[in-house]
């Protein structure tokens, strides 16, 4: 490898890190976030947008304060997830893909989460929570702001 | 005998928030061993344990070690797979939960025998609530003096299932999107920035330190002829007690769920997730080993209740949802089942749906790019095999009375 190489691809290394520092900064990844990355690299928008938009957890819409990811692949399921959901849905008056009006929380369905063990689950912002019943869902929705 | 702990001895009996408590229970023993071994010898121990990969696909560990070693490159690099996002897999977390320092020990071990100076953990996003807790256990094992040859950085996954796969993951890694590279040539001659690359699971770099400290041949004393060792299975689903359990390689499938997980009733086992296989009530007597069936251990059991179309439905769901897109058999294969399947789920299917899932099965399993395409319609194939009425009965009736 050429010097030249190594550096671009050590820069190419930092572009996810640099959209996930900023995802977790700002909730989203903004545009202007996206050609500051590109800009600080030397790497081309596109190469920033095309990582940005690859990954589940890389959002480039503004999100609620809270990130809901609910499970909903089959070990969940069998534990009578699709109710867990509707609850949910209900509790939070939006539908998978919203963020509440409130901008409190954005709820979106995900596939395992690697805890069914305790299913169903779902994860908020980084917390798991298992186990879910509707009421337990309702105390846990309290204790975020 | 069918539970025996060797992976998880540790779990539940330190804290994996401190060192000492591993240090208590010989830590980094197996390190010192190692240390004082040349890396040749490491390799030819762990070639001699036999120890197969944890993550899948069961490659021998050693050889992997071997060649990567042995391949001309300026720097070499070794990366623990902890992004575990197979459906029904949770082995790898509840690892990483309660013993974080025997999987840094096998990355020392290992970075030692390949030569690496630079280690990585991709760690999946779900896993973020781990983070502080493993990179803790990083610094303290550094601090310790345990780490004086290699760097261990965590790297973060975003949620993209594909990432496990190794290739895909070392594009993730690099910073790019999680795309599949062509095979050869493989990690291990040209792996992260064209380097020689060691990928290796979470739980196969936990059997590392065993194997050193008590020696190959204690380690071919358990298992078959052909699995050498214990598994860790996380079993979900229809039973009384979900979790993960160690046995050892050769344990039938019905020890596992029915005697130690407590399932009843049982019709169907999906063994390894989406991509894994399904295997009826008959089959419980199989034994769980890499000759017969395995994969990384996710064992999803499904009692009589369950209606087999819905289970291959939301299995094709996951998977067309997961397809990283490059090549045309996986992203259109996918999707074209999940259509086909909502035909039988409407009861709108003919016979000619079930010949063009068999055709098309067989074209994704020979033409995909990668593991996840060629194995994505397994789930379909199995079904298909077992409980074919279950198709039959779900078709418009007047098409079945007019052939
Ligand atoms: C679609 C797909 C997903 C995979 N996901 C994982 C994973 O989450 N964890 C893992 O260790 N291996 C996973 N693998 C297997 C890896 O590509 C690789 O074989 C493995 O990490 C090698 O480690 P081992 O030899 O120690 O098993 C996956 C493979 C495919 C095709
Ligand atoms: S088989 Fe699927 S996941 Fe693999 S490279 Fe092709 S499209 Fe991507
Ligand atoms: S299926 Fe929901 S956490 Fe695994």
């Amino acid at each position: 490898m050429t010097n030249k190489t190594t550096t671009l691809s050590k820069n190419q290394k930092l572009i996810l890190t640099l959209l996930q520092e900023a995802q977790q900064k700002t909730g989203f990844i903004s545009e202007e976030a996206m050609v500051g990355i590109a800009e600080s690299l030397g790497i081309s928008r596109s190469d920033v947008y095309g990582v940005a938009t690859f990954y589940s957890f890389l959002s480039v819409q503004p999100q609620g304060r809270n990130v809901i990811r609910i499970c909903k692949s089959l070990p969940c399921h069998l534990k009578n997830g699709q109710e867990i959901i509707e609850s949910l849905e209900k509790q939070l008056g939006v539908k998978p893909g919203e963020t509440t009006p409130d901008g409190k929380f954005s709820f979106t369905l995900t596939n395992c989460i690697g805890e069914c063990d305790q299913a169903p689950a779902m994860l908020i912002n980084d917390d798991v929570h298992g186990n879910l019943t509707p009421d337990k869902i309702a105390r846990i929705l309290k204790t975020y702001k | 005998m069918p539970e025996k702990r060797i992976v998880l001895k540790n779990c539940g009996v330190i804290d994996p928030r401190r060192i000492d408590t591993y240090l208590q229970q010989d830590g980094f023993k197996a390190w010192q061993k190692a240390s004082a071994m040349t890396p040749e010898q490491v390799i030819a121990e762990v070639k001699a344990s036999n120890l197969r990969g944890r993550g899948g696909a069961g490659f021998p560990c050693g050889l992997k070690w071997e060649g990567a070693r042995n391949a001309p490159g300026a720097e070499k690099f070794v990366i623990c797979n902890a992004d575990e996002g197979e459906v029904g897999t949770f082995k790898d977390r509840y690892i990483l939960q309660n013993d974080p320092f025997s999987l840094i020990e096998g990355l020392a071990i290992a970075s030692h025998a390949v030569g690496a100076r630079q280690a990585y953990i991709y760690l999946r996003g779900e896993y973020r609530f781990l983070l502080s807790q493993l990179r803790g256990a990083i610094r303290q094992a550094k601090e310790k003096g345990f780490l004086p040859h290699v760097d261990i950085e965590v790297r973060e996954g975003s949620g993209a299932y594909i990432c496990g796969e190794e290739m895909a993951l070392m594009e993730s890694i690099e910073g790019k999107r999680g795309e599949i590279r062509y095979k050869p040539p493989f990690p291990t001659t040209q792996g992260l920035w064209q380097m020689p690359t060691v990928i290796n699971n979470v739980e196969t770099l936990m059997n590392v330190a065993p194997i050193i400290l008590n020696g190959a041949a204690w380690f071919n004393q358990i298992g078959t002829e052909r699995s050498k060792g214990t598994k860790v299975l996380s079993v979900s689903g229809d039973v009384a007690k979900p979790g993960v359990y160690e046995i050892v390689l050769g344990t039938t499938l019905k020890e596992l769920i029915v005697d130690l997980a407590g399932a009843k009733n049982i019709k169907l086992v999906q063994i390894g997730g989406a991509t894994g296989r399904i295997v009826s009530a008959s089959m419980l007597d199989t034994p769980l080993a890499f000759e017969t069936m395995l994969s990384a251990g996710a064992i999803t059991v499904f009692d009589e209740t369950r209606d087999v179309i819905d289970i291959v439905h939301r299995t094709m769901e996951f998977l067309a949802e997961e397809s990283c897109g490059k090549c045309s058999p996986c992203r259109e294969g996918c999707g074209i089942i999940v259509n086909i399947l909502e035909r039988f789920i409407k009861g709108t299917a003919t016979p000619k749906d079930i010949t063009t899932l068999e055709q098309l099965s067989s074209a994704m399993m020979l033409t995909s790019l990668c593991g996840l395409g060629q194995a994505a319609p397994n789930s379909v194939v199995d079904s298909l095999k077992y409980f074919r009425s279950a198709y039959e009965e779900r078709m418009k009736k007047v098409e079945v009375v007019a052939r």
